[in-house]
């Protein structure tokens, strides 16, 4: 499977954020998009997984055969928001996106034990805090299988074991053959990934 | 697309759901009529249907700002668009329909022969009512998604949906209550503006929902 976008352009309000971007992912290959506020990684993100059009250029997936035609259909997209209800328990939310989204390799009791949440699930959302849960989030991201995980700020108010549980588990996804693209400020702990720098700030 | 349906009535019958407000606002219409009109029994019970249906109409209006923007504050819109080859978002939003009205609108259609005895009716005409109400309230919820949808990115959209979705419910309200009289006033017959009801949930039911889906889409920034 490849993820493949050609000279690329996203625009907000009629204003272009970004141009020409390009690149080529293979199996197991990431991608860490960097760059200063306001340049464009929030709006790259979404332009891929097809929540925004873009201006000009191409995005696609190839080779992902009848389960994933569409970038849409073969990602995991992780938000500055987490996706889930305060008033239901973290368990209910899971349960929930499992099964609107589909199975994967993992339940979600062995999920919420890889973030260090296994003896919370019975709490309701709301009450954990920001770090748990973005974690909850992330264990989101195992419990129904998808090929390209799309990440935006995915370190958001993690402490320091829980990014490099983080690496950990995009590692894992890697070398599982799976694509990663991720924006963030932070280096990640991977190593041999592509990098992509949006430069041009358009205020 | 069974997880949904019980996710969301779950929302709406915990607490800050909301699903109460519509009946508590159903309530003080219904109660607070007889008390401006007078006690005029006959008056009451010739106005009761046409009011029962007005006092349903403007509560189930109450909610449905949340339908879609709960869910757009917190993120999951956008995954629920992402789904979309998987479950077509046109039926995920006939099933966030059929949530939010069992959570907020089919407890007014419960309320309304309660009310119904506020506003003297017969006990034909109260069951009439219920009924209308009962098959025509889904219309109701089907086009306000569709005004859900439109204003869906606007943080104060409430009022703007009512007065989008108020002349398109016009058709839904004048054959309820039509049906609702025919019941108990002799020579108009009941039958007809009933199936015409029913009719025009039915294809307020495929309508409504690709509309909102349509305006989901295009609504994602």
């Amino acid at each position: 499977m490849r993820l493949i976008a050609e000279n690329l352009s996203g625009e907000r309000g009629g204003e272009p954020v970004f141009e020409d971007i390009g690149f080529t992912l293979e199996n197991g290959e990431a991608l860490i998009v960097t760059g200063p506020n306001g340049s464009g990684k929030s709006t790259l993100l979404r332009v891929i997984a097809g929540l925004l059009p873009h201006a000009s250029g191409r995005i696609g997936i190839e080779g992902g055969g009848e389960e994933f035609p569409t970038v849409a259909a073969a990602c995991h997209y992780l938000g500055h928001q987490n996706a889930m209800k305060a008033a239901l328990t973290v368990r209910e939310n899971l349960e929930f996106w499992q099964s609107f989204a589909g199975s994967g390799k993992l339940g979600i009791a062995d999920a919420l034990d890889d973030v260090g949440l296994g003896g919370l699930s019975h709490l309701p959302f709301g009450y954990l805090s920001t770090g748990q849960k973005r974690r909850a989030a992330i264990a989101k991201l195992r419990i129904s299988h998808r090929p390209v995980w799309l990440l935006d700020e995915p370190t958001a108010g993690l402490d320091k074991a829980s990014d490099a549980r983080l690496a950990g588990l995009m590692r894992d996804h890697c070398a599982a053959g799976g694509i990663v693209v991720a924006a963030t400020h932070l280096p990640l702990g991977l190593e041999g990934v592509k990098a992509l720098e949006m430069g041009r700030v358009h205020v | 697309m069974l997880a949904l349906y019980l996710r969301d009535l779950r929302m709406g019958v915990r607490a800050g759901g909301g699903a109460l407000t519509g009946v508590l606002f159903f309530l003080a219409v219904i109660v607070t009529i007889p008390f401006g009109v007078g006690p005029d029994l006959n008056l009451l019970a010739r106005i009761g249907p046409a009011i029962l249906w007005i006092g349903a109409l403007l509560a189930s209006l109450l909610g449905l700002d949340r339908l879609f923007q709960a869910d757009r504050e917190d993120g999951s819109l956008d995954l629920l668009v992402l789904n979309a080859d998987r479950h077509m978002l046109a039926l995920t939003v006939l099933v966030k329909c059929l949530a939010h009205w069992t959570a907020s609108v089919l407890p007014l259609v419960i309320a309304a022969p309660l009310l119904g005895l506020f506003m003297n009716m017969e006990l034909i005409g109260i069951g009439a009512a219920a009924l209308t109400l009962l098959v025509g309230t889904p219309a109701i919820v089907f086009i306000g998604a569709t005004g859900a949808a439109v204003t869906v990115a606007l943080p104060r959209g409430g009022l703007l949906i009512s007065v989008l979705v108020l002349p398109l419910v016009i058709p839904v309200l004048i054959f309820g209550v039509t049906a609702s009289y025919g019941a108990v006033n002799d020579p108009d017959p009941f039958t007809p503006p009933f199936l015409i009801l029913c009719a025009l949930t039915m294809f307020l039911a495929v309508i409504g929902p690709l509309a909102a889906a349509v305006a989901l889409r295009s609504g994602t920034d």
